[in-house]
């Protein structure tokens, strides 16, 4: 039943385009000639379904481009070859706006030409390489060939814009607050927004190119460390990864504790977010109350996994702490206790009149952008776009507990608070589940050397949204190629469309409504 | 209204408090701080957080810091919106190739006296990262740094310690 659609779909498409599958661990992988690659795009959309990652591998002088596909829970990874002495292919860019930035990424590191993009500036290099070199080859060294100081990346093309009154404001990379360093540039009239573009990129730090030669552990250490809210989302992503390349399960006792951290991980960010959002309106009760339940929820942390932020927690083949059965009684307190506080605090919240205010209607997210950009986790939920990889695609733990996926229709930053708010309750149920399911048993399952060449493609619902990693392995159990895709790549765009028509002054709380990742962006 | 005045009068000071048994190292790493700050630097010092390439974990437990439990303020540290109103740099992350000119440029516009803290085991010595073509690695690679504070990241506790051994030295 549900994998109608595939079969529908090849049938459609062998009228233009022969496609040859593989199955591999992970997904159906269907490899196609380059020159269809926009073609493919162009029928793929025609169906519905949603462009959701993009990567490219360097194979002895050819490379391998990927792009992942999904609709109703099923994921295809289409591949093509293309030739190392004429990297081009046709961009899919035109077709799929969630494609753009990811194509001009793999055209900075790879070297391999998007024909027909509809934006070919840079994406991902500044200064720190030249423009005909490209990181990910095999034949760039991992030190590069750096200068002393690398300069400033000055000369960008931004969008201008002209007319009486039009006045530009660049800020960043360093911010005002405590926050993660990139660049926007405003164009705006008075007080209200005409334009904003986004460059990203300042903390680009080699995670692909530094993943490889990398074992198993050390990959899993790296993955904790690609965003540092997402640690348990980014490491359980790559760790499936690679257990799917190793053909091995992991032990139920694991997955079930995997689910407890990811769900432990969802709530603390929602508890600094919520609070996170109503500062940046002057609301200074609700950032106090939330840092507060957020602190009380990162100590417990701690006292139970031993991290306050639940870093390296999950290992290849399983995860590195146990609960016992005093942990789940103080987990069990603890969720109880949550609940009372966000009843009194939320109710206070809902009732106020000045959030409510500056709240609704800013930061307005159209449901149809927000599907056409493919946008992800809570930003696609506030628009309407009810993917969610637990309930979707489930895996293990989530394949054996209700997973609730609140949805709301408004697409304003109201929506996207009401959308955390609901989602902790549903990770609160989620845990209080997970812990009844708990069985007894071993903590990680022993690691078999995945055979030379083999890969894996783990997906999961990480608290910002779907993650997608891919792994490839050569024949030492080390590491070949790793491409990690943090569902703020997809949620960076959609901020440029949704703070259209805001004031200046809102700029913050819609940022923080959306609140990407600029690490797990930038990798 | 009500609501809200009830819920701040029943949370009441969750601030760790100087006497509160078993938390005292807190309290009296808090008290050691503001003795040094009232001494040397009349009674606040401002700092100026720069992220020069971090995941972004250091910056929540940065964050942290001024949360009700912490309150870091009532020490007189608190955090500045622009490197020319800080006295103290703390720095995050290894430093990202692309952030080497901001980080240096930010570094440029605070004014002397000054101080560098790098906070992070990223920040100490490359950590996860190391030396790349992406990456300068320790914050020492590109400016003076004073003092570090290791952790990954480190703990709100953690962060307090160390400012206080800068503000000793």
């Amino acid at each position: 039943m549900k994998a109608d659609w595939t079969t529908d779909f090849l049938n459609q498409l062998s009228m233009d385009i022969s496609v040859a599958q593989h199955n591999a661990p992970s997904s159906a992988v269907w490899q196609i000639e380059s020159r269809h690659w926009q073609r493919f795009a162009e029928l793929a959309c025609g169906q519905q379904l949603r462009w959701s990652a993009g990567w490219a591998e360097q194979f002895a002088g050819k490379f391998l481009v990927n792009a992942c596909f999904e609709k109703q829970g099923v994921y295809i990874v289409l591949r093509t070859i293309i030739d190392g002495a004429k990297p081009e292919l046709p961009s899919q860019a035109t077709v799929y706006p969630a494609a753009n930035r990811s194509e001009r990424h793999t055209q900075d590191m790879f070297g391999i030409r998007f024909t027909g993009h509809p934006d070919n500036r840079k994406w991902t290099r500044h200064q720190a390489w030249s423009k005909h070199s490209y990181p990910l080859r095999k034949d760039f060294p991992v030190q590069g060939e750096p200068q002393d100081i690398t300069p400033p990346d000055m000369d960008y093309p931004f969008i201008k814009a002209h007319g009486a009154g039009v006045y530009e404001i660049p800020v960043g990379p360093v911010h005002a607050g405590i926050i993660e360093p990139g660049h926007f540039r405003f164009q705006a009239v008075g007080e209200l927004i005409l334009n904003l573009e986004e460059r990203l990129g300042y903390v680009h730090k080699g995670i692909e190119k530094i993943a490889e030669g990398r074992t198993p552990e050390a990959l899993a250490r790296l993955a904790g460390r690609i965003s540092g809210d997402t640690t348990v989302g980014h490491c359980w992503a790559a760790c499936r990864a690679m257990e799917q390349a190793a053909e091995i399960s992991i032990p139920p006792r694991a997955a079930l504790i995997r689910g407890i951290l990811a769900e432990r991980e969802r709530i603390a960010n929602h508890l600094g977010d919520i609070g996170a959002i109503c500062n940046d309106v002057a609301f200074v009760f609700a950032q106090m109350q939330f840092t507060r339940l957020r602190e009380q929820w990162l100590r417990n942390n701690a006292t139970v996994f031993g991290h306050r932020l639940l870093m390296d927690t999950i290992i290849p083949g399983g995860v590195a702490c146990d609960v016992s059965m005093h942990d789940c009684a103080l987990i069990k307190q603890e969720i109880t206790r949550l609940r009372k506080e966000l009843s009194e605090v939320i109710t206070a919240l809902d009732l106020n009149s000045s959030l409510e205010d500056r709240l609704y209607t800013a930061g307005f997210l159209a449901p149809d952008i927000a599907a056409a950009f493919g946008a992800l986790g809570y930003v696609g939920r506030a628009s309407g776009q009810r993917f969610d990889v637990r309930k979707n695609a489930p895996y293990a733990p989530y394949d054996r507990v209700k997973v609730r996926v609140p949805l709301e229709t408004q697409g304003d930053i109201a929506s996207r608070f009401w959308v955390r708010d609901k989602e902790i309750n549903a990770s609160l149920h989620l845990i209080e589940d997970l812990i009844d399911q708990l069985v007894d048993g071993v903590l990680a399952a022993e690691w078999k050397a995945p055979k030379a060449d083999s890969e894996g493609l783990g997906i999961v619902e990480g608290w910002r949204g779907e993650i997608v990693s891919f792994i490839r392995f050569d024949g030492n159990n080390k590491i070949a190629r790793f491409y990690p895709r943090d569902p703020s790549m997809l949620n960076w765009p959609v901020l440029e469309k949704l703070v259209l028509n805001n004031i200046v002054p809102d700029f913050p709380v819609c940022n923080k409504s959306l609140n990407g990742s600029y690490s797990g962006n930038d990798l | 209204m009500l609501r809200l005045f009830t819920k701040i009068v029943k949370t009441g000071i969750v601030t760790e408090r100087f006497k509160v048994p078993g938390d005292d190292e807190l309290e009296q790493l808090g008290i050691e701080i503001k003795r040094h700050i009232d001494k040397r630097f009349s009674g606040s010092i401002a700092i100026r957080e720069v992220d020069a390439g971090s995941c972004n974990g250091c910056e929540l437990e940065i964050h942290a810091l001024n949360n009700p439990y912490y309150d870091i303020e009532r020490f007189g540290i608190h955090f500045v919106a622009s490197p020319r109103h800080a006295d103290v740099l703390l720095v995050t992350g290894p430093v990202s190739r692309h952030m080497q000119t901001a980080l240096l440029r930010t570094y440029e516009a605070t004014p002397d006296p000054k101080w560098v803290i790098a906070a992070g085991d990223c920040a100490a010595c490359g950590g996860e990262f190391g030396v790349s073509y992406a990456s300068c690695g320790a914050v020492a690679n590109v400016i003076p740094v004073d003092m570090t504070i290791p952790g990954c990241p480190p703990t709100p506790l953690a962060l307090m310690k160390g400012l206080l051994g800068l503000i000793k030295t």
